[in-house]
């Protein structure tokens, strides 16, 4: 005979919750629309901001919830998914947007710099500000950060088609989250003016594996029921890509450190070469 | 009343008002007026009329004042009510031009283009006008851009000082003085329009919307740091 407690109505926490207590588990959840909570605070809104607002979420979407997300991509809790945590349901553009921004800017002024101190000696050296470079790299990072997301959301839209998936994101939450991981690669731009080949190279590992290890814990749920080979499969092209932005930046905008800028170059002295040409060598 | 309904074999209406006769002499008396709208100046004689150098110094004056209130920026809201994009347009003319006449010796890596100057300037304060109003700001998107655009005067100026600090010469010294040059004008710049811009947004937001200022101040700074003649 049922108890009064048995027949009491219960909350169930979300499926990817319950699953974190028993992975082996099977659940099936039924996504209902999360209905974003209108202003809490006293200030009137026209009614046309609705729309925009959900772009942006709710007024609770302001400087310190942009800061919570961008400490969750720098500081990645292992086991902890970044948009279970942070996002919840509440994609916004602002940080994706300008965190793109503020990188290709970065990057190029980056460069820029680092290109002057280490050319700074030479007497032929001209500076020149190289503007175009940062027409390169806006399209490739804002390429990057919209493109594998749409990608990626339309592979993983295929995939739940075929197996029912626990986990699934929306297109913007997945353009959130590449957003955000992009963001540790700002301090790193900067750190990469320093002219040393290892510190770059020790930059670069570093700071992929904090931002891939952020798209990892992200996506590993979410691919994780498939087929094993086609979860491995997706997991390393999004840290493969991941690399290949890095490296890729890393080699086009920042020249390479020489090993010994200081040595001064000997002219060694001319050897007069047998069929008349003067061959002459460099030593350094 | 209701009784008087059933009697009464002439079934008058209002039986009450039987009484009340209205003499026909009675004069009507009183005052019909119409308010009149107030009238601006226009409206006594059409714009259309006037000489056309009144026409170009009443705008000349109103961007002129415009220009006073940046380089003086309180809050006063002259800028916003009355926008017009002349001063904005001169602005990022002059600074495009300014700008040219760089290093060229390789064509790829030179200093910015005039097309990509002006498009960083208008596209980028588009898109801080777009970023303010998704916000939830309630500074319209064309005040927004004309407080943008003449906010950049400050920078215009220190260009002109960088391009004479360049005649005298390009070493060292020359660098820093333009360095302080700018760098001074760029916190100018940044504070006037975000003396213009940040108080249409609601408190939790206002760093949201300098952030993105600042980016684009710091680029266009950037760019008149940079340039080195030939």
């Amino acid at each position: 005979m049922a108890t009064a407690d048995d027949l009491k109505f219960q909350e169930f926490d979300d499926a990817a919750n319950l699953l974190a207590a028993n992975p082996d588990a099977t659940t099936i959840s039924i996504d209902e629309p999360v209905e974003v909570p209108k202003n809490q605070h006293s200030h009137l809104q026209e009614p046309g901001r609705e729309e925009d607002d959900e772009l942006l979420g709710t007024d609770d979407s302001d400087k310190t919830e942009v800061l919570d997300r961008i400490k969750g991509s720098v500081f990645p809790v292992p086991g902890k998914n970044f948009v279970r945590l942070y996002i919840r349901s509440n994609p916004d553009l602002y940080g994706p947007f300008w965190i793109c921004a503020t990188l290709v800017f970065t990057i190029a002024v980056s460069g820029n710099l680092s290109n002057f101190f280490i050319h700074l000696g030479k007497p032929t050296y001209h500076y020149v500000p190289e503007f175009r470079k940062v027409s390169i790299a806006a399209t490739t990072i804002y390429a990057y950060a919209w493109l594998v997301p749409l990608a990626l959301w339309g592979f993983l839209m295929w995939r739940n088609s075929k197996v029912m998936n626990i986990v699934s994101y929306s297109f913007l939450e997945i353009v959130c989250v590449y957003g955000y991981s992009l963001f540790v690669y700002i301090p790193t731009a900067i750190l990469w003016i320093i002219p040393q080949k290892v510190v770059r190279w020790v930059l670069m590992v570093f700071s992929l594996c904090l931002s891939g290890s952020v798209l990892v814990m992200t996506f590993w749920p979410a691919v994780r029921d498939d087929n094993r080979r086609v979860a491995v499969a997706t997991v390393a092209t999004i840290l493969l890509l991941h690399a290949l932005l890095a490296v890729g930046c890393l080699a086009y905008f920042f020249d390479a450190p020489e090993l010994d800028i200081s040595a001064p170059i000997i002219p060694a002295p001319i050897i007069p070469a047998h069929n008349g040409t003067t061959v002459i060598t460099k030593s350094h | 009343m209701a009784a008087a309904e059933g009697s009464g074999a002439g079934g008058t209406l209002f039986p009450g008002l039987a009484d009340v006769s209205i003499s026909q002499d009675i004069p009507v008396e009183g005052e019909i007026t119409v308010p009149v709208g107030s009238h601006s100046p226009d409206e006594d004689f059409s714009t259309l009329d006037e000489p056309v150098k009144d026409t170009i110094m009443r705008d000349l004056k109103a961007v002129g004042k415009k220009f006073v209130h940046v380089m003086y920026p309180r809050k006063s809201s002259a800028l916003l009510r009355d926008w017009d994009l002349w001063g904005p347009l001169v602005l990022c003319v002059s600074l495009a031009l300014m700008l040219q006449g760089g290093s060229a010796d390789s064509k790829d890596d030179g200093g910015p283009q005039f097309a990509e100057v002006f498009v960083i300037i208008w596209f980028g304060a588009v898109v801080i006008t777009l970023n303010s109003k998704l916000l939830g700001g309630t500074i319209s998107f064309f005040q927004s851009l004309c407080v943008l655009g003449y906010c950049v005067m400050p920078l215009t100026v220190a260009m002109l000082v960088c391009r004479l600090v360049l005649l005298a010469g390009a070493g060292t010294v020359s660098f820093i003085i333009r360095l302080i040059v700018v760098g001074a004008m760029f916190a100018w710049s940044t504070l006037a329009s975000t003396a213009f811009l940040a108080d249409s947004q609601p408190p939790n937001r206002k760093a949201l919307v300098v952030y993105p200022i600042f980016l684009f101040y710091f680029v266009i700074s950037w760019m008149i740091l940079t340039f080195t003649p030939q």
